[in-house]
C-alpha cells in the first residue's frame, strides 16, 4: 500500500468517525425517556407503545429514509414480530427474550424472503407489492383463527418475569424500562448501520438510483440487506407490544398500521433517525388526547397533520426544526 | 348440469356488472397517473361524495334515483376542480412519497368529514322499485340493477373511447399522456386539458359511486375499504390506458365475483394474490408501457 492510498484511507475512517460523533441533542433525548418514567408514572404504558412504535418507525426508516424503499405494507414484519411472540408464550414458552429474539429472526426470514421480489420493483408497483403482502398475510391471520384467533385476537398469552426476576406489574414499570432498554440497545445498532459505510452507500441509493450501480455499488443486494434487517428490527418492535400488552390484535396486521407508521415517520422526519421517536411520540400522544377530547372525528386532525407537512415542510417535524436552526444562525451571522 | 350453467351465466353477468362499475370509477385515476404520473390515493372520496349526493337528495329531497346521477357527477367534478387547484397542482413535481402521504392525509380528513355529516354507519340505502325486479330469460334470471350498471358501463366506455380516439380534446389527452414536454411544445396547454380531464375522471368516479351504493355499500371509510380495488385496476392496466383500465376491471370484476361465488371462505384472498402475480410478471401491468 503506497503513502497515498494510506493517507486517503485515514481520511475516509477519519470522515465516518466525525459523522458518527454523538451530538449534543442526542443524551437530553434519551434522558427525556427515562425522565418520562418518574414525570408521567400514569402514562407508562402510553410511552411503552410510544416506544414500540418508535422502534417500528425506526425500522421504516431504515428502508425509506436511508435506502429509498417505500412500503405500504411494513407492518407485515411487525404482525409476524408480535404473533411469533404471542404464539410462544400461548403455547408453553413465556421467557421474554427468547420471545422477543424469536420474533426479530421469524420476522427476518420472512423480510429475506420478500426481499427477492422488493429489489426488483419500483415506483407504484413497489407500492402494490408491498401493500398486497400486507393483505394477503392479513387475510391468512384473519382466516386461521383456530391458530391466531382471528378478528379477536390472540387472548390468554402469559409472559414470564424478565430475567426471571422482574414481574410485569399493572402499572406498566417493569414494561416500560424492559422496552426501553431494548428500544435503545436497537437504536444503537440503527445508529451504526446508518452510519458505516454500508449506510453511506443507502444514502447513495436513496439520492441516485442510477448512478450508483456505475460506482460498483451493488444495489441489489444493499436493498436486500436492509430490508431483511428492517424487518427484523419490525418484528422485534411488534414482539416487543405484544410483551407489553400482553395481547395480539389482528390490527397488529393491518394496513392501518402500515399507513399509521409511514405516517409517524413522516411527521417525524425521514433519514435523521430521531425523527421516527419525535414522529411517534407526537402521533401517539395528539391521538391519545384527540380520541379523549372527540372519539370519532380524531382522525381528521391526523390528516390535516399530514398535509401540513408535506405542504409546509421539508422533513416533518425534525427538518422543519433543523430548518429553524439553521435560520437563527443566519440571522446571528448577519448581525454580528 | 343446467344449475353449474346457470352459475356461471350469473358469474359472468355479475361479474361484467361489477367489472364495468369498477372501471367508470377508476379510469379517471388511470388518467391522471398517465398524465401528471400523480398518484391518488384519494380518489375514492369522489366516489364516496357522489354515492352520498345521491343518497341524500333520495332520501331529503326525495328526487328520483335516476335524476340525481347526473348532479352527482357535477357536484363530484366541482369539488375535484377546486381541490386539483388549490392541493395537488402543488405537489405534482414532487417525489411518489409526498404524494401518496398528501393524499393518504386527504383520505383521513374526508372519512372524519363524511363521519361528521352523514354519520358513521353505513347508509341505508333503497333502491326505486323498478330496479330491485329480476327478469327471466329462458331459465336465467338477472336484475335489472345489474342491467343498469351494464348499460351505464357500457354506454360510458364507448364515451370515453369516442372522446378520446375520434376528438380533438382526446388526440390532446392522449398526446399529453404519451409526452407532456413534447404536447407543451405543440402549444397545448397541458395543465388547463388536465385539469378537464381530472374533473370528468372525478366525476365519473361520483357517478360510479352513486350508481353502485347498492352493489359496494356506503359508509365513511368507502375511500379505505376500496382503495385497493383502484390500486389493482390501475397497477394491473398500467397506468395511462384506457384499455388497460377496462380490461384490469373486467378481470377483477369477474375474479372477485368468481371467488365470492365458488369459493366464498377464501374471501378477499384470491384477487390479492392474483394481483401479486401479475405485478411480478409484469411491473409495469398487463398493457403498461416500460
Amino acid at each position: 500500500m503506497t503513502a497515498e492510498t494510506q493517507a486517503a484511507n485515514a481520511a475516509a475512517v477519519a470522515d465516518f468517525r466525525a459523522r458518527a460523533r454523538w451530538q449534543w441533542y442526542e443524551p437530553i433525548f434519551w434522558l427525556g425517556a427515562i425522565a418520562w418514567y418518574f414525570l408521567f408514572p400514569t402514562y407508562l404504558p402510553l410511552g411503552t407503545q410510544v416506544l414500540c412504535s418508535a422502534l417500528f418507525a425506526l425500522s421504516l426508516d431504515l428502508i425509506l429514509g436511508y435506502g429509498g424503499i417505500v412500503s405500504l405494507g411494513h407492518t407485515t414484519f411487525f404482525g409476524i414480530g408480535a404473533y411469533t411472540a404471542g404464539l410462544l408464550a400461548k403455547y408453553g414458552w413465556g421467557e421474554p427474550i427468547t420471545c422477543l429474539l424469536a420474533g426479530g429472526v421469524t420476522a427476518a426470514i420472512a423480510g429475506w424472503i420478500c426481499s427477492f421480489v422488493i429489489v426488483r420493483v419500483q415506483g407504484v408497483a413497489l407500492l402494490l407489492v408491498t401493500l398486497g403482502i400486507n393483505l394477503v398475510l392479513y387475510e391468512i391471520a384473519n382466516k386461521a383463527y383456530t391458530i391466531t384467533g382471528g378478528a379477536d385476537g390472540l387472548q390468554g398469552i402469559v409472559f414470564w418475569k424478565v430475567f426471571g426476576v422482574f414481574d410485569y406489574d399493572i402499572e406498566g414499570r417493569v414494561a416500560y424500562i424492559y422496552t426501553l432498554a431494548v428500544v435503545f440497545l436497537l437504536f444503537l445498532v440503527a445508529r451504526r448501520i446508518v452510519y458505516s459505510p454500508f449506510g453511506l452507500a443507502l444514502k447513495g441509493m436513496r439520492e441516485n438510483w442510477k448512478r450508483m450501480p456505475a460506482l460498483g455499488a451493488a444495489l441489489r443486494h444493499h436493498g436486500a440487506l436492509i430490508f431483511v434487517l428492517s424487518a427484523a428490527i419490525a418484528g422485534l418492535a411488534g414482539a416487543l407490544l405484544a410483551e407489553s400488552v400482553q395481547f395480539v390484535a389482528l390490527d397488529s396486521l393491518g394496513v392501518q398500521r402500515s399507513v399509521d407508521v409511514l405516517t409517524m415517520l413522516i411527521v417525524g422526519g425521514t433519514g435523521v433517525l430521531y425523527g421516527s421517536f419525535v414522529g411517534a411520540t407526537v402521533y401517539m400522544v395528539v391521538r391519545d388526547q384527540l380520541a379523549d377530547l372527540n372519539p370519532a372525528y380524531w382522525y381528521f386532525w391526523i390528516g390535516l397533520m399530514l398535509v401540513v407537512v408535506v405542504l409546509f415542510t421539508r422533513n416533518g417535524v425534525v427538518g422543519a426544526l433543523s430548518d429553524a436552526a439553521a435560520w437563527f444562525q443566519r440571522r446571528g451571522r448577519a448581525q454580528s | 348440469m343446467f344449475s353449474i350453467i346457470q352459475g356461471i351465466v350469473q358469474v359472468l353477468f355479475d361479474g361484467v356488472a361489477f367489472g364495468m362499475l369498477l372501471f367508470v370509477m377508476s379510469v379517471g385515476l388511470s388518467i391522471t397517473l398517465g398524465m401528471m404520473r400523480f398518484a391518488n390515493l384519494a380518489h375514492g372520496v369522489f366516489a364516496m361524495l357522489g354515492g352520498y349526493v345521491t343518497a341524500t337528495l333520495m332520501y331529503r329531497g326525495g328526487w328520483p334515483f335516476l335524476v340525481t346521477l347526473p348532479i352527482a357527477f357535477g357536484l363530484v367534478a366541482v369539488v375535484s376542480v377546486a381541490l386539483e387547484r388549490f392541493v395537488y397542482r402543488r405537489v405534482y413535481a414532487a417525489k411518489e412519497l409526498d404524494q401518496v402521504l398528501l393524499t393518504v392525509g386527504i383520505i383521513y380528513m374526508s372519512i372524519a368529514a363524511a363521519a361528521y355529516v352523514w354519520g358513521p354507519e353505513p347508509m341505508t340505502f333503497t333502491l326505486p322499485d323498478y330496479l330491485t325486479v329480476y327478469r327471466r330469460i329462458g331459465w336465467f334470471s338477472f336484475s335489472t340493477y345489474g342491467a343498469l350498471l351494464l348499460a351505464f358501463g357500457t354506454v360510458i366506455t364507448l364515451a370515453i373511447f369516442y372522446g378520446l380516439e375520434r376528438t380533438r380534446f382526446g388526440a390532446m389527452i392522449r398526446a399529453a399522456v404519451d409526452d407532456r414536454r413534447v404536447a407543451l411544445g405543440m402549444g397545448i396547454n397541458v395543465n388547463r386539458v388536465f385539469t378537464i380531464t381530472f374533473a370528468i375522471g372525478s366525476g365519473l368516479a361520483g357517478l360510479g359511486g352513486a350508481l353502485g351504493i347498492n352493489a359496494l355499500g356506503l359508509d365513511p371509510s368507502f375511500p379505505i375499504e376500496y382503495l385497493v380495488f383502484f390500486l389493482i385496476v390501475v397497477s394491473i392496466g398500467g397506468g395511462g390506458t384506457v384499455k388497460g383500465a377496462l380490461a384490469a376491471s373486467l378481470l377483477l370484476g369477474l375474479s372477485d365475483t368468481a371467488g365470492k361465488y365458488y369459493v366464498p371462505q377464501t374471501g378477499a384472498f384470491i384477487i390479492y394474490v392474483v394481483m401479486l402475480l401479475v405485478m411480478l410478471w409484469r411491473p409495469n401491468g398487463l398493457f403498461g408501457r416500460s
